[in-house]
């Protein structure tokens, strides 16, 4: 565990190194193509100032603004207990310091992410459509999924990454605008050429921080995802390692994966890579060995993940990873220590599949229940959803006509929750 | 003369480095140590915490207890057993009965189709359900912190430290048998 999240980290400071890299140096040959010989140096300074501001601010507040961008509302343990509950135990198995704070995303098309600066501080957001759907062992193995970027300190490889990656589309963008709408200063200079060695030497430059312009945030993007994909394959095999269950993160893979509902809608690009399973995941993005997908192909990942026979360590995920891709496996050799961990029986009763209306109700219940609807069940045995805004002290129930309190009482069972 | 403060240097660099590698193996002892403890009262909160709801799940079936009254006493009986039990090995065997008689508790309760839709019992179900999977993983978590450290105490060097300042090999939380490491089945169907 701890040589896992090691090798991580190094991982990751390695992958920032490389990206800073790309970034100050295409500051500096913008620099040099806007300024001029003695520009580099105030592009680099450029450059850094937009990197460091980015990064500041997404180390003080910016797992708060990626909750808020995802609409992700905080919600408290009556909404919810079963979600609560699992979180608590993955907590425990995990052995994290605190519990990261909840919250579930008003949303039909089920996923997940989790964010946060460090374990003691992190947040992790699901949406109502993953709630309405998955069977307790499946959403145990989602969270525990999630719970693996935790530990690993993925959370924050992904916000300063992303914020890196950031930095370079929004410099080279700026850039790329201001040279085809003529604006950037030296632009004339070099555009009416053939005035001897100066101005082309400054005419190749230009080219060349044109190119860099369009490149770089190309080569960041590859960086960026090529690390997150292995990042996934780490998770899942956290997740099988914690759960010993790897029957049940599959099973949801498969239900995420087979879903109809329409993509997340408040999912971006930039985003895409925190999310458990790719919220893109409709049509032309299905790019199986894609170099630009941020995630693994989700078959693959389910075909590992049932390939566990023996046991849930990591050396068995690296087993099975090897034996369904015939590739190196992702995990670092160091953490690949012998250890026999057993696997365990499902919790859940197998259940036919679920009606889809019924589920469509659960989702729709969720939502309001996040939304602050109250509940009411009437003697008559219809329930009623009544919305935080409605004033009154009684109800007349629609289909027998009694009339209902509508003074809101403490929950049953969860008192102290 | 230069020999001999050679050789005093020599010895005394030699002392001190043992000394400094006897301070870290022991620093790291220690924090392995108190990673046991503290992995232990995870466990003892979530035994303390089914202790606790047994009371609330007899009180929501009470009307079925003249039909089981067999069923209801396994579940008190087990429930002070373990209790009272004092040493790691007790409480495995004990609590290991009370996860037996609650899942035999709850198989019963299963029969009853008007409880199945009654909303106290399902929260109650839901949250004994999840008490048993923290215990569980907490178990989990607590073995695999057991295992590091009895391995550090019994290999060399820090077995020598560790004889030098009583570090004492801990138990691992076993359950009694097979059939009673399964948790409770709670359908939730």
């Amino acid at each position: 565990m701890w040589e896992l999240i090691r090798a991580n980290k190094r991982d990751s400071v390695l992958l920032i190194t490389l990206m800073a890299a790309v970034l100050l140096i295409l500051g500096f040959i913008i620099g040099l193509a806007v300024i001029g010989p003695e520009g580099g140096v105030a592009g680099l300074g450029i450059a850094a100032v937009v990197w460091l501001i980015l990064t500041l601010v997404s180390f003080s507040s910016g797992d708060q603004i990626l909750l808020a961008a995802s609409r992700a509302q905080p919600v408290t343990h009556e909404v919810h207990p079963q979600l609560f509950n699992i979180v608590e135990e993955m907590k425990i198995a995990a052995g994290l310091p605190a519990m990261p704070k909840i919250y579930i995303i008003n949303d039909p098309a089920p996923n997940a992410f989790a964010t946060g600066r460090s374990p003691q501080s992190a947040s992790l957001a699901v949406t109502a459509g993953l709630l309405g759907r998955l069977n307790r062992d499946e959403l145990q193995g989602v969270v525990a999924h999630e719970m693996s970027h935790i530990l690993h300190r993925d959370i924050l490889y992904v916000m300063l990454a992303g914020v890196m990656l950031g930095g370079i589309v929004l410099l080279s963008q700026v850039f790329l605008r201001g040279v085809f709408y003529g604006s950037v200063g030296s632009h004339r200079r070099y555009s009416s050429g053939k005035q001897g060695g100066g101005g082309q030497a400054q005419a190749v430059i230009a080219i060349l921080a044109v190119l860099a312009a369009i490149l770089a945030p190309l080569m960041a993007q590859l960086l960026y995802f090529a690390l997150s994909r292995r990042r996934e394959y780490l998770a899942d095999a956290g997740a099988a390692r914690l759960t010993r269950y790897p029957e049940g993160l599959a099973s949801a893979l498969e239900k995420i994966a087979n879903d109809p509902t329409p993509q997340l809608a408040t999912a971006n690009d930039a985003t895409a890579p925190m999310y458990i399973v790719n919220p893109f995941k409709k049509r032309g993005k299905m790019d199986l060995s894609g170099w630009t997908s941020t995630h693994p192909p989700i078959a693959e990942r389910i075909r590992i993940l049932r390939s566990m026979a023996q046991g849930a360590s990591y050396k068995d995920y690296a087993q099975a990873f090897t034996a369904v891709t015939h590739a190196r496996n992702p995990i670092p050799a160091a953490a690949l220590t012998p250890e026999t961990v057993a696997l365990r029986p499902p919790q859940t009763g197998t259940t036919g599949p679920e009606k889809v209306q019924r589920q469509a109700r659960q989702i729709g219940d969720i939502m309001r229940k996040v939304n602050g609807f109250l509940f009411l069940t009437c003697a008559c045995g219809l329930k009623i959803k009544v919305p935080p805004d409605f004033r009154a002290d009684t109800l007349q129930c629609p289909r027998c006509g009694r009339s209902l309190p509508l003074a809101p009482e403490p929950g049953p069972g969860s008192g102290n929750g | 003369m230069t020999g001999t403060l050679i050789a005093l240097i020599v010895i005394l660099a030699v002392v001190g480095l043992i000394v400094v590698a006897v301070i870290g193996i022991y620093n790291a002892l220690v924090r392995l140590r108190n990673q046991v403890d503290n992995a232990w009262s995870q466990i003892d909160v979530q035994l303390k915490r089914r202790h606790d709801l047994i009371p609330n799940l007899v009180e929501t079936t009470k009307g079925y207890q003249k039909h089981e009254r067999e069923t209801f006493e396994a579940i008190t009986k087990a429930r002070s057993a373990a209790m009272g039990a004092k040493t790691v090995a007790e409480a495995g065997q004990a609590e290991g009965q009370l996860t037996a008689a609650l899942s035999r508790f709850m198989m019963v309760m299963e029969n009853y189709p008007d409880l199945k839709a009654n909303q106290n019992f399902l929260a109650l179900q839901e949250e004994l359900a999840s008490t048993e999977n923290k215990i569980a993983f907490a178990r989990q978590n607590y073995n695999d912190q057991v295992l590091f450290y009895n391995n550090r105490i019994q290999m060399f060097p820090s077995n020598v430290v560790a004889g030098m300042f009583a570090f004492t090999k801990r138990d691992f939380f076993e359950v009694g048998t097979a059939a009673e490491r399964e948790a409770p089945k709670v359908s939730f169907a």
